[in-house]
């Protein structure tokens, strides 16, 4: 593994310096200023979904008090200015994963609905019986589920990628699943529960040697990493805009412009069509042939919102920031008696996954909650890897740029309270 | 912290520390496995059912306090009941926990909780109330006779 570059990581020699600080970012969170059981909030479940900054909840009321209309029909004035805003996002995204075009940008609801929407249009035009996909044993149930779903349609077999010990993906292994018979892999970018940032790149390239086409998962990517998809060269990459300080309802599906054109629509209706007789339909370009029906307006334009934020603190600050505070989160974890920290892979970000001896994850989230401290307990969408770890469910807390060294001070704290609590 | 005093009272964390009737049995006549899908946590619940009555009862699984504590108390408080007496005393816990009338709360009296009512606490944690009652459906389910696994959700 070691000759591997985790390509969206910058040289920890030389980390930008961010020009801005967590405790200001915070006062741009509105939730973050209310009280929580009468506690300061110490949100670390930024996994599960990021709180918003004004500026994107403004950007919501601004387009119902301003715009409001539907996109792509009408043509009195509003309809232009909402269609123009839309727009004006998917050009946002299509700057900021680095794509060719914004063609290949795609809304979705989210990322479940962007890998639904694969395992649907490409794996029925492209895959048979016999044929292979490889996943890997760290997905979320929704790179998992869709796939199943595919096999069992098509006899299609899923293949899984073993971890190593430390929670990285079992590269040997993975050299050894790929074959001519692989026609998808399907990889998280970041694991939502581990942390782990795969060698996305590589896969790519060993999957591409064989002819598979590569979709990159990368809810948990997109809100750390700066990220690239020509750089990466995968063909699909999805991803959800709450996870990213956006609005809820809105998902990207990223995909190279040549499959997109020759993958069949997903669902029918309007705006997907370019003419319509009870004889013949034929359907319209991309990206609006998968797009059909009244989009989630309002949502995508308030994503552009959160895009500007990001772009404003710096994709490459957000990376180093997060990731001092992650050691900083890990070495003050390690030192809590009896807390087992699960994963200790190279390359992480984002989230880390722990239990305390002698306290179930479920007791311990309450305690906390308790403290106005929010982390997620349970098994993260990911019943998999759980198995692998051995444990029904883990803790888990996950870093957001406006997480600062006190809120994990606090979580700290909480957790040897706890300890208190339950005598140990 | 005075309500999560409330939740895990002495008595509760005794019996997550040494849960009582933990294992199986193995003169079970009905055996019976819960499910929690929210926090993952499984649970089995034994029973010897003898003339209508509760002669045994052991539970096997891991879970969290509440859950281990409530499925270890349960095995105590329906030991030598009969089905009635049982499925009485689960609408009275149930009641408890969730502070709202249970389904068939119009048809008579509940009958005493005793110890149990060391789960009033968790009426104050709503996303707590499946692993206080997890033991007490699957409890059910091996009286009723069903098939498969029984789920809080
Ligand atoms: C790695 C990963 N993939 C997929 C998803 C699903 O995202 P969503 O629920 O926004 O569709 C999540 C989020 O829970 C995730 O963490």
């Amino acid at each position: 593994m070691s000759q591997l570059s985790a390509p969206t990581l910058r040289s920890l020699n030389n980390p930008p310096t961010p020009a801005w600080s967590p405790e200001d970012l915070r006062e741009e969170f509105p939730i973050l200023q209310r009280l929580v059981r009468g506690r300061r909030l110490v949100y670390l479940d930024n996994a599960a979904t990021t709180q918003k900054p004004r500026v994107v909840i403004e950007s919501l009321v601004r387009y119902y008090q301003e715009l409001n209309a539907n996109v792509h029909r009408g043509i009195h004035y509003l309809s232009e200015r909402a269609t123009e805003a839309f727009e004006q996002t998917r050009r946002a995204v299509q700057r900021f994963i680095g794509s060719r075009s914004a063609r290949e940008i795609i809304f979705t609801r989210g990322t479940t609905e962007s890998i639904n929407l694969v395992a649907w249009s490409f794996g029925r035009q492209f895959l048979k019986s016999g044929d292979e996909i490889l996943i890997t044993h760290l997905e979320h149930h929704s790179n998992i589920v869709p796939w199943q779903m595919l096999c069992q349609e098509r006899g299609t077999i899923l293949r899984v990628v073993p971890l190593t010990p430390d929670g990285e993906l079992d590269w040997m292994a993975f050299e050894r699943l790929v074959n001519e018979k692989t026609k998808l892999i399907s990889v998280a970018h970041v694991s939502n529960v581990l942390g782990t940032v795969n060698p996305v790149r590589e896969i790519v390239r060993v999957g591409h040697a064989v002819g598979a086409k590569v979709l990159v998962d990368g809810a948990q990517a997109a809100p750390h990493l700066p990220v690239n998809v020509q750089e990466l060269d995968c063909d699909f990459y999805v991803f959800s805009a709450h996870k990213m300080y956006g609005p809820t309802g809105v998902g990207v599906l990223y995909g190279k412009e040549e499959l997109l054109e020759a993958m069949p629509p997903y669902q029918g209706g309007g705006d997907m069509i370019a003419s319509v007789t009870f004889e013949r339909t034929t359907y319209n370009v991309l990206p609006y042939k998968f797009e059909a029906g009244t989009p989630n307006i309002a949502d995508v334009v308030a994503f552009k919102a959160a895009l500007d934020f990001l772009d404003q603190l710096g994709m490459e600050q957000i990376s180093a920031y997060e990731d001092q505070l992650l050691h900083y989160a890990l070495q003050a974890l390690d030192e809590v008696p009896g807390l087992v920290i699960y994963g200790r892979p190279q390359y992480r970000c984002g989230a880390i996954a722990f239990n305390l001896d002698g306290i179930h994850p479920h007791d311990l989230g309450t305690i906390l909650d308790q403290e106005g401290i929010a982390i997620r307990t349970g098994h993260h969408c990911a019943q998999p890897l759980m198995d692998w770890l051995g444990v029904a469910a883990t803790a888990r807390a996950s870093l957001a740029v406006y997480n600062s060294r006190q809120d994990i001070d606090e979580l700290i704290a909480g957790l040897h309270r706890a300890r208190m609590f339950f005598r140990l | 912290m005075s309500d999560l005093k409330e939740l895990y009272q002495e008595v509760i964390l005794d019996h997550q520390k040494h849960p009582r009737n933990f294992g199986s049995l193995s003169d079970a006549t009905h055996r019976q496995e819960g499910y929690n899908p929210l926090c993952g946590d499984r649970i089995i619940v034994y029973v010897k059912l003898l003339n209508n009555r509760i002669e045994g009862i052991a539970f096997q699984g891991s879970g969290c306090a509440i859950s281990t504590a409530s499925a270890s108390m349960m095995t105590e408080a329906v030991k030598g009941k009969t089905i009635e007496e049982a499925e009485a005393l689960f609408h009275a816990f149930h009641e408890l926990v969730t502070g709202k009338p249970s389904e068939t709360s119009a048809c008579g009296k509940r009958p005493p909780l005793g110890k149990l009512a060391v789960f009033s606490g968790v009426r104050e944690f709503p996303v707590r109330v499946k692993c206080a009652t997890l033991a007490w459906h699957t409890l059910r389910a091996a009286l009723m006779g069903w098939q498969g696994t029984v789920s809080t959700e």
